[in-house]
């Protein structure tokens, strides 16, 4: 299928690239259709509005910068992901990073992660019960801290 | 808006399933016990507003693409 995105213009995709967010994101409820594209700089991705091209954020993945990087939610959240008890489900996890326009500093929000079932297509953004992980982490000063391990 | 009282020890009940209970009252915080179904998703108010006020910031704008390599000499 052909999306308009915002960084690439437009592009063909998989059907299985898309992701329905049934919840939205927060804030942006209204707009529930999503991919996830690879980005032209690693370690970055593209979360894509399919409903509105001009829609768009960059994702990283938490284990870039956090090898401790546990997912903590409530377990509602996770059954609105379609999980079932007892049955394994890899579940994609990305943090969505904030460049303020003018401070030199990168942040990644942990404190509400955006959690995909890839099997089910499903994504949702939920919020951290564990107070550990914030709104604002400074991904360089976080892997500095992490070079220094 | 339904605007009740209760003391400590008191409850209310919310659709026959959710009890919320005044579990202790130190100066001006209340802390609240909350019994719910685990399919109850329960948030922080101001905690959702932050991260929404957050999600609005970091919506991607074109100047942000210069900024994106920056990171790949550190893989």
């Amino acid at each position: 299928m052909k999306i308009k995105t915002k960084v690439f213009g437009e592009i063909e995709i998989d059907e299985k690239q898309k992701i329905f967010f049934p919840d939205g994101i927060l804030g942006m409820e209204e707009f529930k259709n999503f991919a996830i594209l690879d980005s032209e700089n690693r370690p970055f991705f593209y979360l894509q509005s399919l409903d509105d091209c001009d829609l768009d954020w960059v994702l990283i993945s938490p284990e870039f910068f956090r090898d401790d990087y546990t997912l903590d939610v409530q377990e509602s959240e996770l059954a609105e992901l379609g999980l079932e008890v007892g049955v394994d489900t890899e579940l994609l996890v990305f943090a969505i990073v904030f460049f303020p326009p003018i401070e030199n500093v990168i942040y990644a929000n942990l404190q509400a992660p955006v959690v995909i079932n890839k099997l089910k297509g499903l994504g949702r953004q939920c919020v951290s019960i564990n107070p550990k992980w914030k709104l604002r982490h400074n991904i360089m000063e976080e892997l500095e801290k992490k070079g220094i391990k | 808006m339904l605007i009740l009282t209760r003391k400590l020890d008191e409850s209310i009940v919310i659709n026959e399933n959710i009890k919320i209970s005044i579990v202790e009252i130190i100066g001006d915080s209340v802390k609240l016990g909350i019994d719910a179904p685990k399919s109850v998703k329960i948030y922080r108010s101001e905690v959702l507003e932050a991260i929404k006020r957050e999600n609005e910031q970091a919506k991607f704008t074109p100047a942000i693409l210069p900024q994106l390599p920056k990171l790949q000499d550190k893989i």
